[in-house]
């Protein structure tokens, strides 16, 4: 009981806290921003332990921050073994083929309207649908190994990329365009000085939607059959075997791993895009 | 010689020059007949209300709208053999400086397109930038600066290469009253030291007045000239000139000839 | 007809690389088994075998087709093997998830653009969890749902669905609360209008172009989501089982059929939530 009174009561001082850390001139800053956040991070962590600790939850249906905690240290070499095969191998890899492949393929029909016109509708549609399906056939095709879990992930990132990189490419200003007739610049000219720049964080907005998808496609593929390694080969051995801990574990590592990409992405994205209006300073 | 106007300091000469756009609603008729010579040095102003064609004659010169009849010549070329020659350089409304350069960066632009040696590129943006007040600013980016900072920036831009013609089109209209009078000034200024030939689109009339040797009056439906004006005011212009009854004069012609279009609707 | 040209010669191409790529992949199949017979085949009788394998590698259109057909009309749509039945599973699951994401993302985006607090210390976390592969959650949930003593299936596939079609929503939301200029807020307050007024007046009217608009990704993410959900539950139900009974089995021709009934039933949604929202936009005076 005294647990469930002193989460409740953590989460009362630390929501006060945190309004008025809200209210003051501090949460107007970047560190403030980062305090306030990371103060209610640290909450659900507490409510969560409380919760479990008050009620006597069971470890077999929810384990406590205080057990999975440990597991995550006691286990580091499983875990580094089944982050490199997902993360590494599948997921970055089949990142990397995907958006070179969108990027070069929207440079390739760039030069015909009629290939936009044509691909755009398809691949807008292709982008809505649940490809994670096509991750058995993939499995079929190319083996239990990393392979298989790649070519999930490149068709997966490969859509919404070319989608986001054909609209940039045309995203530029009509005058900036006419600026270029007047030094008769030649194709090439106006797409390296132009075209590519102005549609830089279009692509970088296709790279972040792509980055979770990538994830979400390597430890997929892996439900329809992996090597005894990997991220989405442990989630499912692992509920088999009621050893939630280790679960709970492996997601740590999958949010970190995403959360990671991510802000690795966006990092890249306000070096490369420090011009546009949403990434001034 | 038979036709006079065909002379040798003659740079741009419109000839019967026709431009229709095919739209939904039908044809559009935004030139019809029009006549102009403009000479080497003229400072030349396109005045009328909107849609009588006095930006896409412009756009015409610059070939980035093609006349769908009569003839156009820049420089004895046509209006796309000009633009292979880099006969001039054009401002447009908006500064429509690319965000990711530098204004430096922007200013050697159209230098890298026409392969301009790396030495060569440098020196023309200082010479360039300090020609139109910006020295110091090369290493800003566009949205660092104010707007009528970022237009002489794409001033600077049109000058780098040196073309003989200079096509402004509204450079000034989206600043307020008080920075376009400087910036008319510089304008002068600039026009006064490189002898260049300038046309210049606007609608408002103190300005046309105020920087032009010949001010071309224009009206819509069908878009046309309607008066061609020679300023008799000199060269040297400080700004108090607008006070003069030679300036009250010609202002009022344009208005007349103004309205005197309007009337024809 | 100028829009639909380039459309068609699009999918006619990829028809035809489809073709092309089944006889290549299928080929292999055929030559092994005459190999073993003893005989050799021609190129001529390689490709009629490739079109009608039981267990292709890469099952060419029209039997894909065929299996669809046969997955639609040849049993009562009722039974276990109707895809009608399984199709109808996943888009009950996906209207649930759709549902609850949708009242999760405007309550949420209700609170953080009236909160500042809220905005600081739930929306960092809101798009974090969206980096945060939701597959891996997902047999968490379920056995947790299950250990609670929930046997439906139904719930743990709908916060699956809702996990990932909130966000869309949220996002839209605060976007379209925050619309409106300080002129217009000002306007308001020169009335002396309440927060209630402002928010019922102003805001929420000016939200609805962006909450129809978010919709489409919306629902998309929610079949998706549902999908995945139906995965890795060693559920029976749904066309996300059908793909894994499909491929368990080694019965690709199920595992094609079921993967192109959820493309047909994503077509389906998006054209009923385009529509939903090209009326509602003609209703608010958008011009089409």
């Amino acid at each position: 009981m005294s647990w469930l009174i002193g989460a409740t009561l953590f989460w009362l001082a630390a929501w006060a806290l945190n309004v008025r850390l809200a209210a003051s001139r501090f949460g107007a800053t970047r560190a403030g921003r980062i305090t306030v956040a990371a103060l209610f991070g640290i909450t659900l962590l507490v409510l969560w332990e409380g919760l479990v600790r008050g009620f006597a939850v069971s470890p077999i249906i929810l384990p406590g921050p205080s057990v999975i905690g440990p597991k995550i240290a006691s286990s580091l070499p499983i875990l580094w073994a089944d982050f490199v095969q997902t993360v590494i191998k599948g997921a970055l890899t089949g990142f990397a083929i995907g958006a070179l492949a969108a990027f070069a393929a929207a440079i390739a029909i760039d030069r015909s309207p009629f290939l936009q016109k044509g691909l755009l509708p398809i691949g807008n549609f292709v982008s809505a649908l649940p490809i994670v399906g096509l991750a058995p056939v993939l499995v079929m095709w190319f083996g239990f190994d990393w392979q298989s879990k790649a070519a999930v992930v490149v068709v997966m990132v490969f859509f919404p990329l070319l989608v986001n990189m054909v609209a940039g490419l045309q995203a530029t200003d009509r005058l900036h365009r006419d600026l270029m007739a007047t030094y008769s610049a030649t194709y090439t000219q106006r797409l390296l000085k132009l075209r590519l720049p102005a549609a830089m964080p279009f692509f970088f907005n296709g790279l972040k939607i792509a980055a979770t998808l990538a994830l979400i496609g390597a430890i997929v593929a892996e439900f329809f059959g992996s090597p005894i390694v990997g991220m989405g080969f442990r989630i499912s051995t692992e509920v088999g075997k009621l050893g939630l801990d280790m679960v709970w574990a492996t997601i740590a590592v999958a949010a970190l791993s995403g959360s990671a990409l991510y802000g690795l992405i966006a990092l890249i994205e306000s070096r490369v895009t420090f011009w546009h209006p949403s990434q001034r300073k | 010689m038979k036709d006079t106007t065909h002379t040798g300091s003659a740079v741009i000469e419109a000839r019967n020059l026709d431009l229709t756009f095919q739209t939904g609603d039908g044809p559009v008729h935004a030139l019809r007949d029009v006549n102009l010579t403009i000479n080497k040095g003229d400072f030349v102003s396109f005045i009328g209300p909107s849609g009588c064609g006095k930006t896409t004659f412009l756009r015409c010169i610059a070939a980035l709208e093609h006349p769908t009849g009569g003839t156009l010549t820049v420089n004895g070329l046509t209006p796309d053999e000009a633009r292979m020659k880099r006969a001039y350089g054009y401002v447009f409304q908006a500064a429509g400086l690319y965000p990711w350069r530098t204004i430096a960066g922007n200013v050697k632009l159209p230098l890298e397109i026409m392969g301009f040696s790396k030495a060569d590129q440098q020196a023309r943006v200082d010479r360039v930038l300090d020609l139109v007040e910006l020295s110091g600013f090369g290493g800003k980016f566009p949205w660092q600066l104010s707007g009528g900072m970022q237009q002489r920036a794409s001033i600077a831009r049109a000058l780098a290469f040196d073309a003989d013609i200079l096509l402004m089109d509204e450079p000034f209209g989206a600043l307020d009253e008080i920075v376009r009078d400087r910036l008319n000034e510089e304008v002068l200024k600039l026009w006064a030291r490189t002898g260049k030939t300038i046309g210049f689109v606007t609608h408002s009339i103190p300005e046309a007045v105020y920087l032009s040797t010949k001010i071309v009056v224009m009206s819509p439906r069908p878009g046309r000239i309607t008066d061609v004006i020679d300023s008799p005011l000199p060269k040297e212009r400080p700004l108090d000139i607008r006070d003069s009854r030679e300036f009250i004069e010609i202002a009022h012609r344009v208005r007349e000839g103004l309205r005197a279009g309007h009337q024809d609707d | 007809m100028t829009r639909a040209m380039p459309v068609l010669t699009v999918l006619g191409a990829i028809f035809a690389l489809w073709y092309l790529a089944a006889i290549w992949m299928n080929a292999t199949w055929v030559y092994d088994q005459a190999q073993r017979a003893g005989t050799t085949v021609t190129l001529a009788q390689v490709i009629p075998q490739t079109m009608a394998q039981a267990r292709p590698l890469l099952p060419p259109p029209h039997q894909v087709a065929a299996e669809l057909w046969k997955g639609v009309t040849a049993q009562a749509i009722t039974s276990k093997r109707s895809l009608v039945y399984h199709g109808y599973v996943t888009f009950r699951g996906t209207m649930m998830g759709f549902a609850l994401g949708i009242v999760l993302g405007v309550a949420l985006a209700m609170a953080i653009v009236r909160f500042r607090v809220m905005e600081l210390s739930v929306m960092p976390w809101a798009i974090i969890s969206q980096t945060i592969p939701i597959v891996a959650l997902a047999p968490m949930i379920l056995t947790v749902s299950n250990q609670i003593g929930i046997d439906n299936r139904e719930v743990p596939k709908a916060i699956i669905s809702a996990y990932l079609s909130f966000f869309p929503v949220l996002v839209s939301m605060v976007k379209g609360l925050r619309s409106p200029d300080h002129m217009q807020l000002d306007l308001l307050s020169t009335y002396g209008a309440s927060d209630g007024q402002t928010f019922r007046k102003l805001r929420l009217p000016a939200s609805l172009p962006y909450f129809f608009a978010s919709l489409k990704v919306a629902i998309a993410a929610a079949l998706i989501g549902t999908i995945v959900g139906e995965l890795p539950t060693g559920a029976i139900e749904g066309l996300g089982a059908r793909m894994l009974i499909g491929s368990q089995f080694g019965e690709p021709l199920i595992m094609w059929a079921a993967l192109f009934a959820a493309a047909i039933l994503a077509g389906g949604l998006i054209l009923i939530v385009g529509l939903i929202e090209r009326m509602a936009q003609a209703r608010m005076g958008v011009p089409a």
